[in-house]
Order: C-alpha cells, then structure tokens, then sequence
C-alpha cells in the first residue's frame, strides 16, 4: 500500500522563529522524494510535521488525501527512520524489528516469523537473537529499515540516514534503499544535505533554504536549468559573476560584470530589471588561446590544476582576481593548460544562465 | 618505580584514616562479646553470647525493628514513584522553571531533619493528625524522594529521546512506550534508589525522633536508650547491623568485581 | 509541562504533576510555611487560640535574647564569667562548634581525598573505597554510639592509657572544652565521610597532566595545591561544608550520646519546647532560627566557592 503526501500552504512557527514558510508541494503514490537543503533550511521540521511529532503553525499536511491533523504520531501511516537510527538498546534485533507488529497484539511466534522474513529482505539473515550494539553501522541501518518496513507504511520517512556512514557503506547503502523502494513501492520522503545522494537516489528534489522551497523537479532539471542563483551555487559546483542584465530578447540577454560582457540565457523569471547573478559550471569551461570574437570569453591565469581522475580540476583567477574553476576531462590528447598560464576560458551562451538572486544563503557562497 | 617519600607518607596517612575510621566500630563489635555489664572490650572478662540471647529475647527491640521495617517499606513506596515522577517533571522543563522547580526539590536535602520532623508534626495537628509513625513516613519521604528524584534524573538525562518517539511512531500508545521503553531504561535507578530510600529510612533518626509519638523505630530507640541505661545488648545489635552492612558490602564488591571482569572479557 | 503531554499523554502527565504536587506541597511547603507562621503566635491555652488574645508578635523568637544566666567562657585560666542569654549562648556555642568541626573535617579529608585521586595505586582504591564504605553504610546511630564506648568513663581509651601509663586516674573525656571535647570528637568522627566523599568525586574530575603542568612550571607543593588542585576541588569543598555543618548544627544524637553535665546542643533546647514545656511555637521559632543559620550558611558557601545549588547536592 503506497499513499500521496501533501503540504499545502504549511508554515511552522518556533516563537519568533519561522522554520518552514508557505511550503506547498505534494509527493506522489510510490515516489522516491527528496528534500535537499544546508542546515536549518526547515527540511527536518517538514519531516517531524509529516511524522506526526508536531503540527503546523499554519496550512494542512495530507497523507493520501487525508487531512492529518490531530493525528498523533502513532496513528499516522508513516514509519521513520531516524538519523541515529533509535534501535531499542535493550532488545533484541527481532525484537526491534518486530515491535510494531508487538504493539498492534500480534502473538509473539507470528511476530518472530514476520522478523525473520524481513531481516530475509534487507539481507541479514540470522542475526535475530543478537543485540544492536553488537553489528557495525551498515548493518544496524538494515534492521532500522526492517523495523520501519514490518509495520507496513505507506509513506518511509528517512532522516539523513546516511549521514554517519563511510565513503563506501553510504554508496552501498544508496543503491540499497533505491532496490528497497522500488520492491515495495512505499513512498519515501528523504531529508538529506548532500545533493550528490539526493541527485542519485530520487524520483524528484525539493530544494530548500531558509524554510522555503526554491525549487522542485527531477534531478536532471535541477542540476541543468536551476530556478534561482541558490539552486545554482548549492547543487553541484559553479562560477558564479556579480553584474547586472543591460539588455534582453527573445530569452537571451546581455550580461555586463566589471571586466567583461557576456551574452546569456535567461533563467525562469529573469527579466530585464531582475536582481540576477551569472552562472557557468566548471565542466561547461572550455579554454582558448585566442577567442572569437563576441563570444563569451574571460582571461584568466591558471593557479592550479588537480587531477581527480576521469577529470581535472582547473583552478584560475580572473583579471579583478576572483577565483574560477573549469572541469577538464581526462584527454591525454589535449591536456589543461598548466598553472602559471595566461589563457582565455569560453563558454556558450546556453550554458551560461542568468538566474534570479534569492534571499536564501548558500552555504559557502562567496562572492 | 621508587616513589618520593612524601608519596609514601600520604599513603600511610591514607591507611591510617582508615583505621581511624574503623577501629570504634570493631570496639563496638568487640563489646558485644564481652562478658561486662558496662559495654566496653577493656578489661576483657570472658567471651560470651547472653548479650545476643538478652537481644533475642527483648520485646521491645522487635516491636521496633517490625515498625522500622513497616516504615522503611511505606517510605519505598512512595518515596520511589513520587520521585521519579519529580525527576520527569523537572526533565521536561527548561530555564528558569526548570531550575525553581529542582531547587524547591532539593530543599529538604540542605534542611536539617529536626526542622523537617517539627514542621511536619505541627502542620498535621493543626489538622488533628496526631503523632506517630504515619507522620516519620510523611517526614522521611520529603527528603528521601529528593534522593530518588537525583538518581532517576541523572539515568532519564542519558536516555535518548528519539528512542520515544521511534516507539510513538510504530503505533505504540503512551502507555504501551512507558512500559516497553523508557521504565527498562529507568529500571537500574528505581532499584538503587529503592534501596537506598531504604536504608536512608531505617537509619534515621531527627525527623522520626520528632514526629513518632508514642511508637518507636530502631534507631530511635537505640539512641535513646542512652538516657535509660545502657547495656551491651545494644552493642549485639551494633554488631548484627555491622555484620549485615560488611556482608552486603562484600557482596555487591564481588558482583561488581565479577561484572567488571565480564565486561572487559566480552571485548 | 506542554513537553509532558506530547510526549506521554495525558495520564501520565497529570500522574506526575499530582505526585510532585502532593510531594512539594503537602510535604514540603505546607509544613515550612506552616512553622514559620506558627514561630510568630503566643503559646496560649487552647480556648484562647483565635480569639482575641490571640495575635501575631515576634515574642518567640525575642526569647532567645532572654533569660540571662552566667556563662563562663576561656580556657584553663583565662576564663570570665558574665551574664549572658543562655539560649543564644547555646546557639553560639553550636554554631562554632559546628563550624570548627566542619573545618577540622575538611583539613583531615584533603589529603586524604588527594591521596585516592591522585596518589594511590589504582587498583587498590576499589577495596580501600569498600572500608570507607562500610562505616557510611553502619548508620550515623552506631558511629555516634561507638565513641559513646570508647569515650566513656571506664572505657578502652582509659584502660589503654592507663596501662601505658599515661595517665593514672579515669578522665572525664567528654569534659574537655567547656564540657564539649566528646560532641566535638563525636561530629568530626561521624560525619567526615560526608566531606570525604563530594571532596573525592571533585578531585578525580581533575586531569593530571594539569597538576604535571603546574610541577613542570616550577610550582611548589604548596603552591600546586593551593592555586591548581584547591580551586578545583571547590564544589566538593562547598557540597560537602554544607553537609557537615548542617549536619552538626542539626544533630541530635552527638550530643545527646556524648554529652557531659555542663553541655547543651541546640536542638536539645529545641526538643525540649516541644516535648518538655510543650510550647510548640517557641520550638518552632527555634527550629526557624537553625534552619535560617543552616540557608545562610549554603548562601555562604555559594557565594565563596562560586558553585551553584546543583553542585551541592549529590
């Protein structure tokens, strides 16, 4: 059984402090959904309001169509997992998996088979009788996961569940709960501040900062045609050039920095007295010796070039001295150019979009 | 590793509290073997047991010792859940409420227990309550539930929070995650503090001296004895107590030790 | 109490606010504000409570400063006799005792607090904390009574002596300090584990590589104590002050055990409104006086150690 989320116009209020503003969006039967955002952007809050652990200040949150509210968090077709996992000390594996089914009365023997089989499901079988502090990391997240899947949810709720495992277990474990999710088809609502795990695991992201959501589509849009400049600068990497629009037509405008013009697109909503930012990202910077002109073109000198594999990493400062990074794929035949090199870097026009500045703050933006 | 001498003078001062400490009451044991009508093991005038046979035989010490027990057990019980549930109302709190509410608690700690039997017997004969041993249970259990509220509260402190509402959100209601969840965790401090509400209850003395009335409990009755006449059946029941105390000490050391082991061979 | 409510539901909550209202009312404040307002009514027949005689006034309490009777005080020669009011008399000579005993206290268990902590070998601590334990667990009833023994007249400490030939006649023990040497003895004896034990507990909190720092720096040992491992160890120092003091100031059975004819503890005058001259508002008074000098010692210690009430309790 799968269901719909909805927020429809849901605000949360902490005293003075409003954590998630005006947030409307809905979450399709059997979606894998993310919410993706820095620290404090409201995507927990949502979570706790959709669980059920507080209501909202304002607005209606549904689960298939039904208005939640009043609802405790016990009566909610929603089962969480939580970013500690809260796997019951003092209990069994079994136990743990099994404790819904122990508070709906089911008799312990039924209960025991239930647990055995979905320990079968996430792939640890036999380890019923052992105690969660005696299993390692990945393997506690499996049982997190089996509790929550033994009541039968319809919408899973994860809380940045990854967020405490290594390199490798995390990679493991996002191709884990992808199979998990398609197999039972539950909804999922992940909260999660890595975009790269967001990216690769949902169906559809919610980006959002500073309680409000800044953008929602499916990976690919998010990353190609970002809605505003924080959308931009927080998924994945970008240059990002402070200037304004002196002219636009037809979807295309002009876009004059302190050093130079550039001829650019216009993102969602741009229009000729916007308050916008310019950005390119590294792997749409190619390089050239000698520009043609009218095209977008920046000299730079090179500082730096790391190898990071399939690709390499070119660091530059502009003429006004501001850092810009190009991504450079791994050619033997045509190697970066070296750190010390005055050259120029270019890029098209359609990969250099003009989006609105919003009031959220990206972390780590400078600039 | 040769030690500085000031080491092993401080040591020896060490040794020598210990001694200090102990030495009265192995005295005090010693007296109730000792054939002398005045307890006391100088001069020494014979081992016997008649002290204990006397003990054994006293009414009254029994009668005392079934109310001190009827009392200490009065005293558990509502001294255990009463501060638990001052220990979950606090922990609930923040700030200012936070820190009145634990200081209006803590406060019959820093009292002396005369204060406390004295208040206690006049504010029930302003009801016409009359002295006696319900009233040692309403006055122990003021400061003895603050004993149990601390230990409860430092174990609620440690308890993680997300482990209720993991429960709440498997579809446990409240009642179904207190029993399951948060008392198991509980469980350690509700024990010792039982046990110690216990032990605060059979030995104390100023607030039950105060609000007992006619009845009696042990320790107010050994105390008092001194005026009437004293007789080294007292020091038989010291050494019985003191036999118990040193057995139950070497008991839970030896648990403890053998915990101990166990853990550090489990890693 | 919003938290109580979300998080165990409504029976539980109103469960654990009744018990800890039942507990801080009836058994706490109630009987507080109960003796102070009793402390301020005139001991008066019963026909006569609430009628017109029947007024509030501080009498009680003035009784204190009453009744002048002669007093020596000074030791060996240097002793004077004046006219003083006996009760407060008695309530000085309690308040400095206890004070002085609580001081000896703290001297003896310094070092050996130091010792556990930081000296002896690790190991041995565990059955050396079990002998400590032992006399704690034995009730303050039987240390009190043990020096009752040692103490008396007739009693080991004579006998020993005597036969070492240190003294020829029995001593009155208890006579010493203007008939106080045996309650003073009797406080240090049976309360000292109460500042040994907060003393300890502070002491182990304290790194060692900060006292290594100190040595390292030149510092002396009494410089070492003094300005890295005192300031420390002040939460115990205050925790465990205010235990045996209050302890001593409150105490019934030291002094009723150890007593000599000349010696009279406070709390004895207070036993003996209630019980003797059965007028229990003096007694009240009089019990509102000692808890009032045992709050503002607390407030003292506070404010001279810095700590707050959290650190001093437990």
């Amino acid at each position: 059984m799968t269901a719909s989320v909805e927020l429809r116009g849901v605000t949360m209020d902490f005293d003075k402090y409003r954590a998630v503003d005006n947030v409307s969006v809905k979450v399709n039967p059997g979606e894998f959904f993310s919410f993706l955002g820095p620290s404090g952007c409201g995507k927990t809050t949502i979570l706790r309001m959709v669980s059920g652990f507080i209501e909202p200040t304002q607005g209606q949150v549904l689960i298939g169509d039904r208005d939640m509210k009043g609802i405790g968090p016990n009566k909610r077709p929603t089962a969480m997992i939580f970013q500690n996992l809260a796997l019951f000390p003092l209990m069994t594996v079994w136990e743990n998996i099994a404790f819904g089914l122990e508070m709906r009365g089911m008799d312990k023997t039924t209960r025991r088979t239930k647990a055995e089989e979905l320990l079968n499901l996430v792939e640890l079988p036999g380890v019923g009788d052992r105690f969660a502090s005696q299993l390692s990391g990945g393997q506690r997240q499996r049982v997190a996961i089996a509790r929550a899947l033994a009541v039968e949810p319809q919408v899973m709720l994860l809380d940045e569940p990854l967020s405490a495992l290594d390199l490798k277990l995390r990679q493991h474990m996002r191709a884990e709960l992808r199979a998990i999710q398609k197999r039972t088809n539950v909804t999922f609502i992940y909260i999660t501040h890595d975009q790269g795990e967001a990216l690769a695991m949902s169906d559809r992201v919610a980006v959002m900062s500073r309680g409000k959501i800044q953008q929602v589509d499916v990976p690919q849009k998010i990353y190609n045609t970002p809605a505003n400049g924080f959308v931009a600068s927080f998924v994945g990497e970008n240059n990002k050039f402070i200037g304004s629009l002196t002219s636009v037509s037809n979807g295309q405008g002009k876009f004059k920095t302190d050093i130079s013009d550039f001829v650019v697109t216009l993102g969602e909503g741009v229009g000729k007295d916007s308050k916008c930012g310019l950005y390119v990202r590294p792997e749409h910077v190619g390089f050239a010796t000698k520009p043609r002109p009218g095209s977008n073109a920046l000299p730079v000198t090179v500082e730096d070039v790391s190898f990071e594999g399939n690709f390499a990493v070119v660091l530059m400062r502009d003429k006004a001295g501001r850092r810009r990074s190009a991504e450079v794929r791994n050619d033997p035949a045509s190697p970066p150019p070296q750190p010390g090199t005055s050259t120029y870097i270019v890029f098209e026009t359609d990969k250099a979009l003009a989006l609105l500045d919003s009031e959220a703050v990206a972390y780590g933006e400078k600039d | 590793m040769s030690k500085k001498p000031s080491q092993i003078a401080l040591q020896a001062y060490a040794y020598v509290f210990i001694a200090y400490l102990l030495l009265p009451l192995i005295v005090m044991c010693g007296a109730a073997f000792n054939d002398s009508r005045f307890p006391t093991i100088l001069p020494w005038k014979g081992f016997t047991w008649r002290w204990f046979v006397e003990l054994y035989n006293d009414d009254t010490i029994w009668q005392a010792t079934i109310n001190t027990a009827l009392v200490a057990i009065a005293v558990v019980v509502l001294a255990v859940p009463i501060g638990t549930a001052g220990a979950m109302l606090v922990n609930s709190l923040k700030g200012r409420s936070r820190a009145l509410l634990y200081g209006t608690m803590i406060a019959p700690i820093l009292t002396p227990g005369a204060v406390i039997g004295i208040s206690t017997l006049l504010l029930w004969y302003k009801f016409d309550v009359p002295a006696g041993l319900h009233l040692s249970i309403f006055a122990q259990t003021s400061f003895i539930a603050a004993y149990v509220m601390l230990m409860v509260l430092a174990r609620l402190q440690n308890f993680d929070g997300a482990l209720e509402e993991a429960a709440l959100d498997l579809g446990a209601s409240h009642s179904q995650m207190l029993r399951r969840i948060l008392l198991p965790h509980l469980y350690p401090a509700l024990a010792a503090g039982a046990v110690l509400a216990f032990f605060q209850s059979v030995e104390n003395f100023n607030a039950t001296q105060f609000t007992r009335g006619a009845s009696t409990t042990l320790t107010v009755y050994v105390g008092s004895k001194v005026r009437t006449g004293i007789t080294p059946t007292i020091d038989a029941l010291a050494a019985i107590m003191i036999g118990i105390t040193v057995v139950g000490a070497v008991v839970y050391e030896i648990t403890r030790r053998r915990n101990a082991a166990k853990l550090a061979a489990a890693k | 109490m919003s938290e109580l409510l979300r998080r165990y539901g409504s029976g539980i909550t109103y469960l654990a606010v009744g018990l800890t209202a039942f507990w801080l009312l009836v058994l706490v404040i109630f009987p507080y504000v109960g003796l102070f307002e009793q402390s301020f009514r005139l001991y008066l027949p019963v026909d006569e409570i609430n009628g017109p005689t029947d007024h509030y006034t501080v009498q009680n309490y003035l009784t204190l400063f009453s009744n002048p009777q002669d007093v020596t005080f000074g030791v060996g020669a240097a002793t004077t006799t004046f006219p003083f009011p006996i009760h407060l008399w008695v309530f000085l000579i309690t308040i400095i005792y206890s004070g002085l005993a609580t001081l000896v206290v703290l001297l003896i268990c310094y070092p050996v607090a130091y010792c556990m902590a930081k000296v002896m070998p690790q190991d041995r601590l565990p059955s050396y904390m079990l002998l400590l334990v032992i006399p704690l667990w034995v009730s303050e009833l039987m240390r009190s009574f043990s020096w009752y023994i040692i103490l008396s007249l007739k009693g080991p400490l004579t006998i020993v002596l005597q036969s070492l030939g240190i003294i020829t006649d029995p001593i009155h023990w208890t006579w010493g300090m203007d008939g106080y040497s045996g309650i003073f003895v009797g406080l240090i004896y049976t309360y000292i584990l109460f500042m040994l034990f907060p003393m300890y507990n502070a002491m182990t909190s304290l790194d060692s590589n900060q006292i290594e720092a100190a040595e390292d720096l030149g510092a002396g040992s009494f410089k070492k104590h003094w300005r890295v491992i005192v300031p420390h160890c002040k939460p115990g120092i205050a925790s465990g002050s205010v235990t045996v003091f209050m302890l001593s100031a409150g105490s019934l059975l030291v002094p009723s055990l150890l007593a000599s004819p000349k010696s009279r503890w406070f709390t004895e005058v207070i036993q003996q409104w209630l019980f003797e001259s059965h007028d229990w508002n003096s007694g009240a008074a009089y019990a509102f006086i000692l808890l009032f000098i045992c709050t503002l010692f607390v407030t003292m210690m506070m404010r001279l150690f810095k700590v707050g009430l959290a650190d001093i309790a437990k």
